[in-house]
């Protein structure tokens, strides 16, 4: 054992170390920039390893017994932090592109190239997306699993590695897009190396994940783990097809896709529409059959509706990517195909959002008073909303009108901050007193302050781009008497500004209340009383 | 046969079939008799081990305390 400990230490210098130098090798040959500044970071990252393993090495190591009798918490605790401060980047970048797109001058004349609209969106929708979001399903699926399995996680530090693999994935990303490191895929932006890395830490969250639930001690899967794994399995797959590419040189950023024409565009969607549901949609939903029973206190409504939601959800969502490509070279059956299964995915999607909802049936009266459960609750009803919305967009008529509208803006941010980003919020409040062992939260008022903040924000954001989406659709295709175009695209633009700044002060309504969300679960650790049966047991004090 | 129409023949026959049936079988097995009783257990594990993980094996007298 102590030997097998040792042998695997010297590898992982070995591996360190080859990899410090060739980012040294990689710095200096660099082609473009991204490349190079990422070569450094890896540089000091992994050198910075060598040395922290190099120090360790002999040290005699006191294995910790009866790690098995507890649940490995304290990656979960970073998880929840990452989660509220990548929250924070990336609706503070959201809120200043939606005032770039109001008002110009905000790309500013030295920062062109950098910290311009288009360097920052891209920013912007990772940093939501995977940062704030990613951050949520690792650390919640984390807690999930070990809660819902009555197991440790599997696989010692490995959860370790998974965290930190992907803060890291994260800033390569982040730091890649400013400098211009992007393969301009939707949602799938990062260059080569980049999700080489990704997929190297992806499967070792797979690992982590199943084998926990391997070693389960429950008899049966809890349906929220289903949600959790399928959508590992399935970002996995979606990833690793949408990002077949052929780096130019090993020292520079640029590759080349190796699918052609329409058929790439038909993967793009098939990868961008499968983000949403498998990343944003089914690990988020595993978030919901979890955390809306322990807060309700009460079992979910109907199991029975869970299972066959599941299997409906995953069967259909699948196919629904071609209705981004109505109007296009692709085939006119696939989009069809697209359209149809869109419209039959309204089923599952609220079959799933009334179990929820039912759950609360008999203790309606917490709505009244328990704010984190209403923060859940709008979270279902922002769903029903968007996977309402969305498959009558997926029509091909209506999508003459909507598509490259601001409405599919305004759809994505119901979508995305009505559901995802409040389900997460209560998620949040749940964990932060659990995870620290206190009493309850620090201040439930400012829990309702950032309830009304987010919601009212979410709705300025979606009705101002209802009315800015469907004017500039309007206005594209009003034609004159004689069949001539009425309006320039410049028109639509001077059209939208009043709508802009209503859109950019929904996101600083929907900012604040995070903000509000980062100071209450700060002080809910720093001075919430702590829970009275667990003083016994010793918790890190972070 | 050309691979591309092969691959669309079987997809269209004999995988949408094998697909629908396993949907359908899906839904049986979920209204299957008992199930109710069945799920009723399972819908309360979160309920369950909230603080620590279940004992292992060699202390079953405790498991069983722990779903009661």
């Amino acid at each position: 054992m102590a030997k097998g400990r040792k042998m695997s230490n010297y590898i992982k210098l070995i591996a360190l170390g080859l990899v410090t130098l060739f980012a040294m090798i990689g710095t200096n040959y660099a082609r473009d920039l991204a490349y190079q500044v990422h070569a450094i970071i890896v540089m000091i990252v992994a050198g910075g390893l060598f040395l922290h393993t190099l120090r360790r090495t002999d040290e005699p190591k006191v294995a910790p017994a009866g790690l098995e009798n507890e649940y490995f918490d304290s990656v979960i605790r970073a998880g929840t932090i990452a989660t509220a401060f990548w929250g924070v980047v990336g609706f503070l970048a959201g809120t200043f592109i939606a005032f770039q797109l109001a008002f110009p001058a905000l790309n500013f004349e030295w920062a062109e190239g950098l910290a311009n609209f288009g360097r920052l969106r891209p920013l912007h929708t990772s940093a939501v997306i995977f940062a704030f979001g990613g951050n949520a399903l690792i650390a919640t699926s984390f807690y999930v699993v070990q809660r819902t399995s009555a197991a440790r996680l599997w696989g010692g530090n490995l959860a370790w590695f998974v965290f930190w693999g992907y803060q890291l994935f994260i800033v390569l990303a982040a730091t890649g897009y400013l400098l211009g490191g992007t393969q301009s895929k939707e949602y799938a932006e990062p260059e080569w190396y980049v999700d080489l890395w990704l997929t190297i830490v992806w499967v070792a969250y797979l690992a982590v994940f199943l084998g926990t639930i391997i070693k389960r001690k429950e008899p049966h899967i809890y349906v929220a783990n289903w949600f959790y794994l399928s959508f590992i399995v399935t970002v996995a797959m979606l990833h690793l097809i949408n990002n077949m590419t052929i780096p130019v040189s090993i020292w520079g950023s640029k590759s080349v896709i190796v699918w052609p024409g329409v058929q790439d565009a038909m993967i793009q969607w098939w990868y961008g529409h499968n983000a949403v549901g498998f990343f944003l949609t089914a690990g988020f939903l595993g978030m919901m059959y979890y955390f809306i029973p322990k807060q309700a206190e009460r079992p979910v409504f109907s199991y029975k509706l869970s299972i066959i939601h599941f299997w409906a959800l995953i069967f259909l969502y699948i196919w629904a990517g071609p209705h981004h490509l109505h109007y296009t070279a692709l085939p006119d059956w696939a989009s069809t195909l697209g359209m149809v299964m869109s419209v039959i995915l309204w089923m599952p999607s609220w079959g799933g959002m009334i179990n929820g909802l039912m759950t609360l049936s008999g203790a309606w009266d917490k709505l009244r008073t328990d704010p984190v459960i209403r923060m859940m609750v709008i979270s279902l009803g922002f769903y029903g909303m968007s996977t309402f919305e969305g498959p009558m967009m997926s029509i091909r008529a209506v999508n003459s009108l909507s598509h490259y509208t601001d409405w599919t803006i305004g759809h994505v941010h119901s979508g995305a901050l009505g559901w995802n980003g409040m389900i997460t919020f209560g998620a949040l409040y749940y964990l932060v007193p659990a995870l620290w062992k206190r009493e309850s939260l620090y201040s439930l008022r400012l829990v309702s302050w950032h309830f009304w903040l987010a919601t009212l924000g979410i709705i300025l954001y979606a009705a101002s781009m209802w009315v800015t989406g469907i004017m500039e659709g309007l206005m594209w295709r009003e034609v004159d008497a004689n069949g001539f175009l009425v309006n320039s695209f410049a028109d639509t633009v001077a059209a939208k500004f009043p709508m802009y700044v209503v859109r950019g002060l929904g996101g600083v309504m929907f900012l604040a209340g995070s903000i509000i969300m980062c100071y209450n679960l700060w002080m809910t650790v720093r001075k919430a009383p702590a829970k009275e049966a667990s003083l016994t047991v010793p918790v890190p004090a972070e | 046969m050309e691979l591309y129409t092969l691959l669309r023949q079987f997809a269209d026959s004999w995988m949408l079939l094998f697909l629908f049936t396993f949907f359908i079988g899906v839904i049986v097995w979920a209204f299957r008799p008992g199930s109710t009783k069945a799920y009723k257990d399972t819908a309360n594990i979160p309920f369950r081990h909230d603080d620590a993980p279940a004992p292992s094996q060699d202390q079953p007298a405790a498991t069983k305390e722990a779903r009661a």
